[in-house]
């Protein structure tokens, strides 16, 4: 058993790897694997492709590494945590609330006629997004304090989503056209627009996000068990739900405010990971389900490249049947 | 072991159990008998320290269940729930392993001689064959057994199990019964059980608490057949019990 899941982590980290350096090649000029090398080491290649490998392509690769893994993590946490094999990282509010934060950036500040103030469009799409999303799950988690059953914080938190889509539409409908189309493009997902700079900021709050979902690995193995016998097993559940809480919005709170809501690989890729690796414990489950999101869309994304379309239809695509299949397997749901 | 001194039980305004006073032994197994909503896993609850008392003291070794940190709790004090664990993917092992959760460390780290009670805790419920199986691919009588596998490897003094003979056919409510009369006898451990079966509790049991609100009693079970508590169980229903063939008749 140890063999194989050590042999299943060497061809999974293999796979991500020449995912990687694919997805660099593949865009709307394409580029031979040998220049995508030269153009990293510094070896001989033409200096235009040099600049779009170094300058628009890696950066796009690594966050759709990055945010492939970040998504398939905290889908894996709120799964355990909600028990819930169709819960996923947006099942708090966390892409309704970055969706909020972006509505009222690219709608509502329009409206207001606060379009020119320079605070304002410093904030950027991305730090609206990721305000709102915060602003959501810190709610979620305010709440969750004080309600002992976890069923209820799951249902708390779909109807804080559902209330917040809702102040969006509103929004929505009563914006310009101009402003509407950029919103829908937002909501469509893009991980082109991601900027040096900004990686910068992604990359470290991602990493945190990440070392929390680590240090919760232990409960989240105990809260397979339910949450009845973690307790009766020592663990704490208050500080627990808060980690994982915590996780899930700097993974997936940054990774949507960066890159807008990214459909299906949070909520798929940990099924993939499970029934591939066949194993429940987090300690292989949670690096599993980082390798599958982070090879699932980078796959995902250079096929977007290839047929130019937004990358969350091709998310959505690939990820569908696969959330059919687990439900069509999972005997207590047929 | 546990002791309970003038306890009174319940929620809201309503009191399940009132002013009871109670000695828990080592190396006994006791069942807790009492009608549905009586309080049973209340008791068991605030035993295990989830749930407050209304008033009185439950103490364990001669020390309050308050005063436990949650880490004490758990090497003091095991549970079985009924709650039914059916996570696909999950190994018997892997779940038994997570008894020693007490005991590792940040990451759930098992040392060799962690994993050697694991396999000793499969192998006293009979489940060795079954270690690597997993929790979706067995019966309640076998999953049962996982559970107090896991229950045994978080090397208790106390193991508290709610309703474990509930969802069993008979001759698997016989062996769980006797697993856990072999366990409180020979590891000495204190080991309280909620059923309503009571054929079990009485031929198997060393005592019995029974739970008439608001009273509740705990005696030897040859004391409590004398008692007439049980009779007072099923006051004015259709059935009716004879201490001497310890029996339950349907009134005609």
């Amino acid at each position: 058993m140890k063999s194989r899941t050590t042999i299943l982590f060497v061809l999974f980290t293999a796979a991500v790897a020449a995912l990687f350096a694919a997805d660099m090649a593949v865009g709307s000029v394409s580029i031979p694997l040998g220049d995508v090398w030269a153009a990293l080491t510094g070896g001989a290649c033409d200096p235009t492709t040099a600049k779009i490998v170094r300058e628009i392509r890696l950066t796009k690769a690594i966050v759709a590494l990055v945010a492939g893994a970040a998504l398939a993590v905290s889908g894996l946490q709120m799964q355990t945590l909600f028990r819930n094999p169709l819960a996923g990282p947006y099942v708090l509010g966390v892409s309704s609330g970055a969706s909020l934060g972006v509505a009222l950036f690219i709608l509502g500040a329009p409206m207001l006629g606060l379009q020119g103030g320079v605070w304002f469009s410093s904030l950027g799409i991305a730090g609206a997004a990721w305000i709102g999303a915060a602003a959501t799950l810190a709610a979620v988690a305010a709440i969750s304090t004080r309600i002992k059953d976890i069923m209820v914080i799951l249902i708390l938190g779909m109807m804080i989503s559902s209330g917040v889509s809702a102040i969006v539409q509103i929004l929505q409908y009563l914006s310009a056209e101009e402003a509407l189309k950029s919103f829908v493009v937002w909501t469509m997902g893009s991980l082109g627009d991601v900027t040096a700079t900004q990686l910068a900021m992604l990359l470290p709050a991602v990493a945190a996000g990440a070392a929390l979902g680590v240090a919760a690995i232990k409960a989240l193995n105990m809260l397979l068990l339910g949450e009845t016998y973690a307790r009766s097993m020592g663990l704490d559940l208050r500080r627990s739900r808060m980690m994982i809480l915590l996780s899930t919005t700097l993974l997936a709170g940054t990774v949507t405010a960066f890159c807008g809501p990214i459909g299906f690989i949070g909520l798929a890729m940990p099924h993939v990971a499970r029934v591939i690796f066949r194993n429940a414990d987090h300690r292989t489950l949670m690096p599993a389900a980082a390798l599958t999101g982070a090879a699932s869309l980078l796959l995902c994304d250079m096929v977007a490249k290839l047929l130019a379309l937004p990358v969350n239809s091709i998310t959505a695509l690939l990820g569908i049947p696969v959330v059919v299949w687990v439900v069509v397997r999972n005997k207590n749901l047929a | 072991m546990i002791r309970l001194e003038n306890l009174t039980l319940g929620y809201g305004s309503r009191t399940l159990v009132e002013g009871a006073n109670a000695e828990i032994r080592r190396g006994a197994l006791t069942a807790l008998l009492g009608r549905n909503g009586t309080g049973k896993s209340t008791l068991l609850r605030a035993l295990s320290g989830m749930e407050r008392a209304m008033s009185g003291r439950i103490l364990i070794d001669g020390r309050a269940v308050e005063e436990y940190t949650p880490a004490q709790m758990a090497v003091t004090v095991a549970t079985v729930t009924t709650e039914r664990v059916r996570v696909a993917d999950l190994r018997c092992r892997d779940v038994v392993a997570l008894g020693r959760a007490p005991y590792t460390n940040w990451i759930g780290r098992m040392q060799p001689q962690d994993a050697a009670i694991v396999e000793e805790s499969l192998a006293t419920v009979g489940m060795a064959a079954y270690a690597d199986r997993t929790m979706d691919r067995m019966s309640d009588g076998e999953c049962q057994r996982v559970m107090i596998a896991r229950a045994l490897a978080q090397q208790t003094p106390v193991i508290l199990l709610d309703e474990p003979t509930a969802f069993l056919d008979m001759p698997n409510r016989y062996e769980l019964g006797t697993l856990l009369l072999r366990l409180a006898h020979e590891q000495g451990k204190c080991i309280l059980f909620s059923t309503h079966e009571l054929d079990i509790a009485l031929n198997l049991c060393d005592d019995i608490a029974l739970i008439a609100p608001p009273h509740l009693y705990l005696q030897s079970t040859e004391q409590t057949i004398r008692s007439g508590h049980i009779e007072q169980l099923f006051a004015a229903e259709s059935v009716t019990f004879d201490p001497v063939t310890r029996s339950v008749t349907v009134k005609r």
